[in-house]
């Protein structure tokens, strides 16, 4: 029988993995986004060496289970005595920055091709015009490119936020006590997995929630220009 | 030597473009005046848009020089690489000069009709914006689309985008204007209002140079017609002359085939 005052008592004990979760996900996203940029830079870049090398970094993170990476990361590293030496070993020895590093490194692969695919989505005429009229370089991309390709890709960066979300709960795995560390630490304490996690799947559920509704909004404000005149004035926009 | 006095709007002399082995300008010369408005006719594949293109370095072209009221692209090249704008600055200069409107209109769809028209004027030219949307709304009224400045592109119909198009190319201050095939996608019922605009523009005195199908507009707008066959000008002149009396015989066939 399912006992919903326990699920209760599990989920509230629960939510205090959250930040940890969330912490994780906001590191790893942000830091995985900028070496996206990067990547996707590469991959549109007319060097074929550069667009080999983020083809190749792609394949890899792309191609190996996370949690695979995540060990190697974790157990891998300190295998390496010069990695020891270095300035990076006090972070690469902590389980959280190697939880942070495996979900930026898997995140950024998926990145990329996301936003290759918005850049790529961009008419070619618009950028011509822009180039015509003067533009180039940073400006070009700023005012133009980037506008239209984020708004292409955020549908697709949503999922993959979702994912990392999701993600996180592989930390549990090297120690980690987010939502799912905690989770496991409860079961064997109480031996009841079933409703632990149940609270835990509750959780996810809610954050997945909230992450889903920002971008949603995010989207509709970048979208007034696919959205009807009409429905604009009415929504109040062009007063 | 810049801005003399009497320097042709557009001058070209021994313009040469490749892609690869195909060769699609050969050796073109000649000049516009300040205030022409030069129609540039040709059968598809005869060169019009790369000429068009070259003369604001959206192709660089291989060999040949390009002014621009007495000011030339300077060009660079290093032995065994195709040649290259040589100074940016000059080039952002020179293409807010010399300004086109293309064929599918082209407007920056996530950006609103007047913000199109603002766009490059605010952040190419470093003029102030305020001014700037006093002198967009003037040339929206103007084209006749004052009531779509807060619409985006999409929302506007062909002739409309086109006009705003225009309006667009107009917000640079330019000295020339370019137009590759400013009706050929327009349904035929839209042309006439892009025609009216063009026309007016033609009689204030500005510079234009237009590839165009439209013979009615190349006849009676035109003070000069150039028919480009194979990357050479085969017929130089007044539309009158041209086409009462052509000396290529290919262009005899051509006028003959859009029954002009
Ligand atoms: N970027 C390019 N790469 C390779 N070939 C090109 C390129 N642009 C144009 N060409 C070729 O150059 C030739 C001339 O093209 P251009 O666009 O100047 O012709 P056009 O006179 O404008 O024709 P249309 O009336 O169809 O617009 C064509 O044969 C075309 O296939
Ligand atoms: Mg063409």
């Amino acid at each position: 029988m399912i006992d919903l005052p326990f699920i209760y008592d599990a989920f509230v004990q629960l939510c205090s993995g959250i930040p940890l979760t969330l912490q994780l996900v906001a590191v790893s996203v942000a830091s995985g986004a900028v070496l996206a940029i990067a990547l996707a830079a590469m991959r549109l870049s007319s060097w074929p060496p550069l667009d080999l090398l983020a083809r190749i970094y792609i394949f890899i993170f792309r191609g190996t289970p996370l949690l695979v990476q995540l060990y190697l990361i974790y157990y891998g590293l300190s295998q390496f005595p010069e990695l020891r030496k270095t300035f990076l070993w006090p972070f690469l020895r902590e389980a959280y920055w190697c939880a942070a590093l495996a979900l930026a490194l898997n995140t950024a692969a998926y990145s990329a091709e996301i936003i290759r695919g918005g850049v790529l989505s961009v008419p070619a005429g618009q950028i011509e015009a822009a180039r015509a009229y003067g533009m180039g370089g940073f400006t070009l991309i700023r005012r133009i490119i980037a506008p239209q390709a984020l708004r292409q890709m955020l549908p697709g960066y949503s999922n993959e936020v979702i994912l990392m979300v999701k993600s996180t709960a592989l930390a549990s795995t090297i120690t980690m006590m987010e939502v799912t560390g905690l989770a496991a630490k409860l079961i064997s304490a109480t031996y009841r997995p079933v409703e632990i996690f149940i609270a835990a799947g509750a959780i996810y559920l809610l954050l997945n929630f909230i992450v889903s509704r920002l971008f949603k909004l995010f989207e509709y404000r970048l979208s007034a220009a696919q959205r009807q005149p009409l429905y604009r004035r009415a929504a109040g926009e062009n007063a | 030597m810049m801005n003399a006095p009497l320097a042709p709007a557009v001058k070209i002399s021994g313009l040469e473009k490749s892609y690869g082995a195909y060769k699609v300008l050969h050796s073109i010369s000649f000049s516009a005046n300040q205030g022409e408005v030069v129609s540039i006719l040709g059968a598809s594949g005869s060169g019009k848009s790369t000429l068009l293109r070259c003369i604001n370095m959206l192709e660089v072209p291989d060999a040949g020089e390009i002014s621009i009221h007495g000011e030339s692209y300077r060009l660079t090249q290093r032995s065994g690489f195709a040649p290259r704008v040589a100074d940016p600055k000059q080039l952002l200069r020179l293409r807010s000069q010399a300004t086109m409107v293309f064929q599918s209109f082209n407007l920056w769809s996530h950006l609103t009709i007047l913000e199109n028209l603002i766009e490059a004027p605010v952040h190419v030219q470093k003029r102030k914006r305020a001014e700037c949307v006093a002198e967009a709304e003037a040339l929206l009224e103007r084209v006749g689309i004052a009531d779509k400045r807060d619409f985006y592109p999409a929302h506007l119909s062909g002739g409309q985008q086109q006009r705003a198009a225009i309006a667009r190319a107009l917000a640079m201050r330019p000295k020339i204007m370019l137009f590759d095939e400013p009706t050929s996608a327009l349904d035929p019922e839209l042309v006439a209002e892009v025609l009216k605009v063009m026309r007016d523009l033609a009689a204030e005195g500005r510079t234009m140079l237009v590839v165009t199908h439209e013979m009615g507009f190349a006849r009676d707008v035109s003070n000069r017609v150039l028919f480009l066959h194979k990357g050479l000008i085969e017929e130089d002149g007044h539309p009158e002359q041209v086409f009462s009396n052509p000396k290529s015989e290919r262009f005899r066939q051509f006028i003959s085939k859009h029954n002009a």
